[in-house]
């Protein structure tokens, strides 16, 4: 059972704020499909190699080529809600 | 003429070949479907009327001028809100795009408008693909059109409630663990999951990358195969499409199934699985069996494992997919007044995303945290391969598998949403497909005493969708 403080830690690598009320019922809930996923460990997986890909493609290449996409960098820009500046979104600041 | 809407692909086109009746007509029907029944159904969140109006009036004047059109011209399809579409709102049914408006289309929407589709709007589901009942949606549930008071399936649901309801005649949609099948099932209509990458997903809100798929729902297996021939193939946009050659889908259409060899796997009919699904599907199953087909049982016995699998991959590479969620490049930004960077991307967040998101991003954001990774991630990833070695042993004996969709009928609206576990279950069944990567269509199966309907899906090895378009066409005919 994840106690509040391990729902707290997950939330905030996940970044995402929760209400006290969401850290209680989110504890239960996922508490509840992590004892779920322990059903893995009965599966016998020695020598038993991970998938990544099921169709078999490894290293896909590319021509080294710029090609135009479907929207232009202000149409792109235009997504986002934040104030644009020199062709860039202003965030708040990173480094104090 | 009324009830235009209610044709299949083929047959619309064939009328409007003939000049019987326009795409502005088969338009103006759907749009009285939707006009009458969305109210009550909620199949569709955006209703593009103006934009489609114009590329039905587009296509009856290259009709008029004597111009060949293609299967697709001035046919109306709904597109899932996961998928982007140039210039009409794209939400992913979640607060965080509630306004969001791509500035460029998916791939399969630009193959489709290359076949002058006619897209009549956005189709419901649950936030971001991920539920099994379209229940998380932050515009509410889309109701089943066979009983207002159950859910339509998920995470594909509206798109699947549009197509039997008869608001168009085709709609697209995304399977990353059943998403398009059940919903298929729980609505009785025609859903097709393809190979993990037989149809491009770029321009498709990525749930999880090594899972997800494009695919759609129709109301006849010939539909379904004209559909697919437009969306599939390589893709530049997208790598993990391969360079395996599309066939002719239709040529799979009006075929026997003598001496093809059918497996059924023992598991999908085993505990869990309602006695009237089984039964309904084994009526099928019959059919092609007294056709000369060679029913067999097959052992999948990792069944039961699949769905541990998905939820530890799916949430691992959901919770990197949806970081580009920040508020800042697009999506809402926080409401409140964030003190600092970091305290924007958690409000932003927190206010943006709903429960199952929130829910899943945690899963997937703890399996992955250090010490945990060899254990989750790692483990079901190795899982992985043995249900995918399983399948293969499996298509060395059999040409198609057939089985339930799902284990119960379309359930309650409200019933599983505390239980998000007991949710999951529903798609145990379709799961297992997903991680091996293969092919499989819902088709129907009759209904139940209730007059709920019931499906069942065939299953073929990876890039033979034409195989099961071959069984569905047949069972069609018989």
């Amino acid at each position: 059972m994840l106690n509040d403080d391990q729902v707290k830690h997950v939330a905030k690598l996940a970044r995402i704020k929760l209400t006290d009320q969401e850290v209680k019922k989110f504890g239960k809930q996922l508490s509840s499909v992590l004892e779920y996923i322990d059903i893995l460990a009965e599966v016998d997986t020695k020598d038993v190699v991970g998938t990544n890909q099921v169709t078999g493609l490894t290293n896909v290449m590319d021509k080294d080529e710029v090609i135009q996409g479907q929207s232009t960098k202000s149409e792109l820009l235009k997504c986002s809600e934040l104030p644009v500046d020199g062709g860039q979104v202003r965030v708040l600041r990173v480094v104090k | 003429m009324g009830k235009l809407n209610e044709l299949t692909i083929s047959a619309a086109s064939k009328g409007l070949k003939e000049k019987k009746f326009s795409s502005v007509d088969l338009l103006k029907d759907c749009l009285a479907a939707i006009e009458a029944k969305n109210g009550e159904l909620n199949a569709f969140v955006t209703v593009d009327a103006k934009g489609a109006m114009e590329t039905a009036e587009a296509v009856d004047k290259k009709i008029a001028a004597g111009e060949k059109i293609s299967a697709l011209a001035g046919i109306p399809c709904g597109v899932k809100d996961l998928i982007c579409t140039k210039g009409v709102r794209t939400t992913c049914c979640s607060p965080i795009l509630k306004d969001f408006v791509p500035p460029y289309d998916a791939t399969v929407i630009e193959r489709l408008k290359a076949q002058d589709m006619v897209m009549i709007g956005k189709t419901n589901l649950d936030e971001f693909a991920c539920g099994g009942s379209s229940e998380h949606s932050c515009f509410g549930p889309t109701k089943n059109p066979f009983d207002l008071s159950r859910v339509a399936g998920g995470s594909s649901g509206g798109s699947a409630a549009a197509v039997t309801a008869n608001m168009c005649m085709y709609t697209l949609g995304t399977d990353t663990g059943g998403s398009i099948r059940l919903p298929a099932s729980f609505c009785g209509n025609y859903g097709m999951k393809v190979t993990y990458g037989r149809v491009s997903r770029s321009g498709v809100n990525a749930m999880a990358s090594s899972w997800d798929t494009i695919g759609h729902f129709a109301k006849s297996t010939e539909d379904v195969a004209t559909v697919l021939q437009a969306i599939a193939g390589k893709d530049r946009r997208d790598l993990t499409t391969p360079d395996v050659k599309v066939p002719d889908y239709n040529g799979f259409l009006g075929k026997d199934v003598k001496g093809m060899k059918i497996g059924l796997p023992k598991q999908y009919f085993g505990e869990g699985v309602q006695k009237e699904i089984k039964e309904a599907v084994m009526a099928k199953v019959a059919i092609l069996e007294k056709a000369g087909a060679e029913v067999m049982e097959v052992d999948l016995p990792s069944t039961k494992y699949a769905v541990a699998v998905y939820y530890v991959s799916i949430p691992a590479e959901l919770s990197a997919n949806l970081e580009r969620f920040d508020g800042i490049r697009y999506g809402k930004k926080p409401a409140s007044d964030p003190k600092d960077l970091m305290d924007f991307y958690c409000e932003a967040r927190g206010e943006g995303f709903g429960d199952e998101i929130k829910r899943r991003i945690m899963i997937g954001t703890y399996v992955l945290s250090a010490g945990y990774y060899d254990a989750y991630y790692k483990k079901a990833q190795k899982v992985r391969t043995v249900i995918i070695n399983e399948f293969a042993d499996a298509f060395k004996k059999v040409d198609v598998m057939i089985a339930p969709v799902s284990p119960i009928p379309p359930f309650k609206i409200g019933e599983f949403m505390d239980d998000p576990l007991a949710m999951y279950m529903a798609d145990a069944l379709t799961i297992p497909v997903n991680a091996a990567g293969v092919p499989a269509l819902a088709v129907p199966a009759g209904k139940d005493k209730a007059g709920l309907p019931i499906g069942l899906q065939i299953i073929a090895p990876q890039f033979e969708e034409g195989r099961c378009l071959q069984v569905s066409d047949f069972l069609e005919r018989n």
